[in-house]
C-alpha cells in the first residue's frame, strides 16, 4: 500500500494536472480574462438554455413528398406521350394511393407507352423507385415502391436542410447549427436569439412559387362552392390580399414553377408605392416564362405561393427579359422574407415547427449565476462536514473534490460537450455524491482500526474493502447514465454527461489521488495512531 | 481534533424486527401510488402533454397583470384553460396552456397557438419581454412519453441485472423491488401534490434510481461479507448487524448529498426546482428503501450462508479427503 512506485505518480499526477489545465481556458473566460491565443483554448460550449437562444424542431410530412411526386410523375408521363411519334391517346387519369392511373385509348399502344414511360421510372437507377403494371390490356399503372418513397423523403430531407442552411444565413445569424434528426426532421439552433418568430416564419414558408393560368371559363358560383372545373384547381386568395376569402380557379396544368430563378430581391413599385418581390429567371425559366406569356396574351394568370393566391394581373405583354413583378399586398419586411426564400429556393416539403425551446439571454445569465452561488454554498457544506468528520483524510477528501470538478470541467471542454441547466445541478450532485467513496474509505479505516488493526493494515484494508461497493455503485449509476443519456434531449444529455464523466473523475480523484496522498503521508510521519 | 461522528459507535439498532409492519405499509404506500397516478394522473407538463408554456417579464411594471391576461389570453381561440401565475420575480409569469385533446395530431398547433398568445400579450404591453418559449406538438409529447416510460424500465431492469451477476439472484429482484417502489413512491408524490412533471423529473427519477442502488450496493457488499463471515449467524440478526455497521457511512452520505442539493433548492435558478426537489425527495425515499425494502427481501428470498460459498469442484474435494478431513 505505501509503496507507490514513480512511474505511477507521474501517471496520476500527469493526467490530473492535464485535465485541469484543460478547465483553465473556461474559467478563463468565465472570469472574463483574456486567454492568451496562442495556447490550445478547448472551452465548455454552454447550452441554449444558459447561453440564450432557440431550439426549433422541424418536421416534414412524407405523405407529402410522395403525393408531390405522383404529380411530377404525371405531368413527365402526359409529356411524354403526347410528345410521342404518333401521338399516344390516353384519359381517364387518376392518382391515389400512390398509384398514378390512365387508360389508353387503343390497347395497341401499350408496348410504345411503356417504352416511352420507362426512362421516367429511373432517378438514380440503384433501386427501382417505380413499378409498372397493366391491368385489362389498355390501362398502365404506375406505383411508387418503398424504398423510391423513402429515397425520395430523404433527398427531399436532404435539400431541405440545405435550404433552411442559406434561409438562416440570410438572417445573418451567427453560429447557427442545423442538423438532420431521424427520417423527417431537422433540428435548429440558434444561439442569442431573443425572438425567433422572424426566423420561424421563415422555416416555415416553403416558398413554392407557381404562375397558373385563370380558367376563365370557370362558373363564379362553382367557384365559390369549391367545385373546379375538369382540368383546373381552386386555390383561396392568400391573407391580407384584396381577394381575401374568395377563391380562384386556375389551369391545374401547364403553367410554370418558380424554382429557375437566380434572383429576388424586395423592392418597390414606383407606380403605386407598394412593396413587392422582383424576381430574375434563369435562362431557362425565363425561356418558358416568356412562351407562356406571348401565348396568353390579354389573359389573367395567377401568381400563387404555397397553395394560396397572391395576385392574379393580366398579361398585358410578353414578358421576355426573364425578370418579373410580384405584388401580393405585401409589407417591406414580408416582401423582404419572401425574397430570402425564394433566393433559398423552395423547401421540396412544407416544414411544421413540431417543438420549439427558446430561452432568453438575460434568463441564461441570471441562472448561471444562482447555480454557482448555490454550488459554492453546497460545496463549503461539504468540506465543512468531511472535515468535520475524518480530520486529515476529510482534507484530502476535499482537496480530490476540488481537483474532481476541475478534472470535470476540463473532460468536458477537451470532448467539445456542452453544459447545460439541468447540467448545472449535475455538478451540484456529483460534488455531493463524490465524497461517498471518501465516506466508504474513511468508514472503513475507522472500523478496521477499532477492531485492532494497525494503522497501516487499517488504512490498507480500508480502501481495498470499500473498493468493490465503489466500483458497483459507480458502474450501476454509469448504466443509469448512459440511459438517461440515450433517452433525453438537448438540457437532459447535458444533465446525463456530467453525471457520467463525473463518475469517472469521482473514482479517480477520490479513490487514486486520495490513495496516494494518504501513502505519501504514512510513509513520511509514520503515525502509531489515527485520528480518523 | 475531536472528530464529528454523526452515529455513535457500535450501534445495534434492530431495523428489522419491525421488517413486516414497515413492509406491508411500503407496500400499501406503493399501491397506493399507483392508484393516486391511475385516478388522479400525473399534472404533465408540456414536454408531455403537449401545449406551450411562455415565460415573460413585464419590463418596467411593478407587478405582471395576471388578471388582465388571464381575460386577454384566455378569450382567443383554440385556447382552453390557460395556466397563468407569477413565475419568479414579482413581475415575471408564466402562461401555461395544454394542447386540447382534439389537435393531438397537429403537428403546428402548438406553435401557432404560441404565436397567437405572444401577439396577444405584446398588443396590451409593447415592452413585455420573453425570456423562454417552450412549444412542443402533440406527435413529439407522445414520443417522449414513451422514450421516459422505455428509459425508466430499461434503466431498472439493467441495473437489476447487474446486481444479479455481481450477488446473487435475491440480490438482484432485491435491488428491482426497491428501486420499484423508490419510483412508484416518487411518482405517488407528484400525483397527489400535482407538481408539473416532466422531463426533468424523468431525469431526476433516474438520477434517484443511481443514488438509491448505491446505499442498496453498500448494504449489500456487507450483508455478502458477514454471510462469509458468520455462517451460523441467524440471517435477520446478519442483517441487522450489516445495516448498522454501515450505518455511520449511510447518516454521512445522505447528509453531503443533501447539503449540496438544499442551496440548490433554495437559491438555484427557478426553473431547477422540480429536478432538485424530486432528487431531495428521493434521497429519503431510496435510503430507507435500501435499509427497509432491499435488506429483508432477502429473508424471504431465502438467501444463506451458502449463496456466496463456490460449490465444491471434484479436485478440491480430493484435496479435502487427502488432508483427512471429514
Amino acid at each position: 500500500m505505501l509503496e507507490f512506485p514513480t512511474w505511477k505518480k507521474v501517471w496520476l499526477w500527469g493526467l490530473t494536472l492535464a485535465m485541469i489545465a484543460a478547465a483553465l481556458p473556461s474559467i478563463f473566460s468565465a472570469a472574463n480574462i483574456r486567454w492568451p491565443e496562442a495556447l490550445p483554448n478547448p472551452t465548455v460550449n454552454l447550452g441554449l438554455d444558459l447561453a440564450g437562444g432557440s431550439h426549433i424542431l422541424l418536421e416534414a410530412d412524407p405523405t407529402q413528398v410522395a403525393a408531390q411526386r405522383l404529380e411530377n410523375m404525371e405531368e413527365g408521363v402526359r409529356a411524354v406521350l403526347r410528345q410521342a411519334e404518333p401521338r399516344i391517346r390516353f384519359g381517364d387519369v387518376s392518382t391515389r394511393d400512390g398509384q398514378l392511373s390512365l387508360l389508353l385509348d387503343n390497347a395497341a399502344d401499350v408496348d410504345r407507352a411503356r417504352e416511352e414511360i420507362m426512362p421516367l421510372m429511373n432517378g438514380t437507377g440503384l433501386i427501382q423507385e417505380w413499378t409498372l403494371e397493366v391491368v385489362d390490356e389498355s390501362r398502365l399503372v404506375l406505383t411508387q415502391t418503398e424504398d423510391g418513397a423513402d429515397n425520395a423523403v430523404t433527398q427531399a430531407m436532404d435539400s431541405a436542410t440545405e435550404v433552411v442552411r442559406k434561409r438562416i444565413d440570410a438572417l445573418g445569424t451567427r453560429e447557427p447549427t442545423i442538423i438532420r434528426q431521424g427520417d423527417t426532421r431537422i433540428v435548429v439552433q440558434v444561439p442569442g436569439l431573443q425572438d425567433p418568430d422572424e426566423l420561424k416564419k421563415l422555416l416555415g414558408q416553403t416558398a413554392k412559387l407557381e404562375f397558373k393560368l385563370v380558367d376563365q371559363t370557370a362558373l363564379p358560383t362553382d367557384v365559390a362552392a369549391g367545385i373546379a372545373p375538369p382540368g383546373s384547381q381552386i386555390f383561396p386568395f392568400a391573407e391580407g390580399t384584396p381577394g381575401e376569402g374568395a377563391s380562384l380557379a386556375v389551369r391545374r396544368l401547364g403553367g410554370i414553377k418558380g424554382d429557375n430563378l437566380t434572383n429576388a430581391q424586395q423592392s418597390v413599385d414606383p407606380q403605386n408605392n407598394e412593396a413587392v418581390v422582383s424576381i430574375q429567371f434563369d435562362q431557362q425559366g425565363g425561356a418558358k416564362f416568356a412562351q407562356l406569356t406571348e401565348q396568353n396574351v390579354n389573359k389573367p394568370f395567377a401568381i400563387i405561393l404555397d397553395g394560396k393566391v397572391l395576385s392574379a394581373p393580366n398579361i398585358n405583354e410578353p414578358i421576355r427579359g426573364g425578370s418579373a413583378q410580384i405584388s401580393g399586398s405585401f409589407t417591406t419586411e414580408s416582401a423582404n422574407q419572401l425574397a430570402i426564400s425564394l433566393r433559398s429556393g423552395a423547401l421540396p416539403v412544407d416544414l411544421t415547427v413540431v417543438e420549439e425551446r427558446t430561452v432568453g439571454p438575460d434568463l441564461g445569465a441570471d441562472s448561471i449565476k444562482r447555480g454557482m452561488i448555490a454550488m459554492m454554498i453546497g460545496s463549503i457544506a461539504v468540506i465543512a462536514l468531511m472535515i468535520a468528520s475524518y480530520g486529515r483524510f476529510g482534507v484530502y477528501a476535499t482537496i480530490a473534490l476540488f481537483f474532481n470538478v476541475l478534472m470535470l470541467l476540463g473532460i468536458m471542454a477537451v470532448g467539445n460537450t456542452t453544459l447545460t441547466l439541468p447540467g448545472i445541478a449535475g455538478f451540484v450532485l456529483t460534488i455531493g455524491a463524490a465524497v461517498d467513496a471518501n465516506v466508504l474509505i474513511n468508514e472503513r479505516i475507522r472500523e478496521e482500526r477499532k477492531r485492532g488493526r494497525r494503522v497501516i493494515a487499517a488504512v490498507e484494508t480500508g480502501y481495498k474493502e470499500a473498493s468493490r461497493a465503489i466500483y458497483d455503485a459507480n458502474i450501476t449509476n454509469f448504466i443509469a447514465g448512459v440511459l438517461l443519456f440515450l433517452f433525453g434531449s438537448g438540457p437532459i444529455r447535458g444533465f446525463a454527461i456530467v453525471l457520467i464523466v463525473g463518475l469517472f473523475t469521482s473514482v479517480f480523484t477520490a479513490v487514486f489521488l486520495t490513495r496516494m496522498w494518504v501513502a505519501g503521508w504514512l510513509r513520511k510521519a509514520r503515525p502509531q495512531d489515527l485520528n480518523v | 481534533m475531536k472528530l464529528l461522528k454523526l452515529v455513535p459507535e457500535d450501534t445495534n439498532i434492530r431495523f428489522l424486527k419491525l421488517r413486516v409492519p414497515f413492509y406491508v405499509v411500503s407496500v400499501l404506500l406503493m399501491i397506493g401510488s399507483w392508484a393516486l397516478v391511475a385516478t388522479q394522473g400525473l399534472n404533465y407538463g408540456v414536454d408531455f402533454a403537449g401545449g406551450q408554456e411562455i415565460r415573460a417579464t413585464f419590463v418596467g411594471e411593478e407587478t405582471a397583470p395576471i388578471p388582465e391576461l388571464r381575460e386577454t389570453v384566455g378569450a382567443l381561440e383554440e385556447v382552453e384553460d390557460p395556466v397563468i401565475q407569477r413565475f419568479g420575480a414579482e413581475n415575471q409569469v408564466s402562461i401555461r396552456v395544454k394542447l386540447p385533446a382534439e389537435a393531438e395530431g397537429d403537428a403546428g398547433f402548438a406553435n401557432a397557438m404560441t404565436e397567437r398568445i405572444t401577439l396577444a400579450m405584446k398588443e396590451g404591453h409593447p415592452d413585455v419581454r420573453i425570456d423562454g418559449v417552450d412549444s412542443v406538438s402533440g406527435k413529439v409529447s407522445g414520443e417522449f412519453r414513451n422514450d421516459a416510460a422505455w428509459a425508466l424500465l430499461a434503466a431498472m431492469m439493467m441495473v437489476a441485472l447487474y446486481i444479479w451477476i455481481r450477488f446473487e439472484w435475491q440480490f438482484g429482484v432485491g435491488a428491482l423491488f426497491a428501486l420499484v417502489h423508490d419510483v412508484s413512491l416518487t411518482l405517488g408524490f407528484f400525483a397527489l401534490l400535482q407538481l408539473e412533471f416532466s422531463l426533468q423529473i424523468i431525469a431526476a427519477i433516474l438520477a434517484i434510481i443511481g443514488y438509491s442502488l448505491n446505499d442498496t450496493i453498500v448494504v449489500y457488499d456487507r450483508i455478502r461479507e458477514n454471510l462469509k463471515k458468520y455462517r451460523k449467524m441467524p440471517l435477520p440478526e446478519l442483517l441487522d448487524l450489516s445495516v448498522n455497521e454501515t450505518l455511520a457511512r449511510t447518516v454521512m452520505t445522505s447528509l453531503t448529498l443533501l447539503v449540496a442539493l438544499v442551496p440548490l433548492l433554495i437559491y438555484g435558478p427557478t426553473s431547477l426546482f422540480g429536478l432538485v426537489a424530486a432528487i431531495t425527495l428521493g434521497l429519503f425515499i431510496g435510503t430507507y428503501s435500501s435499509v427497509y425494502m432491499a435488506a429483508p427481501i432477502l429473508i424471504w428470498l431465502g438467501v444463506n450462508s451458502d449463496s456466496f460459498v463456490p460449490e465444491e469442484t471434484v479436485a478440491d474435494k480430493q484435496e479435502r479427503l487427502a488432508r483427512g478431513e471429514a
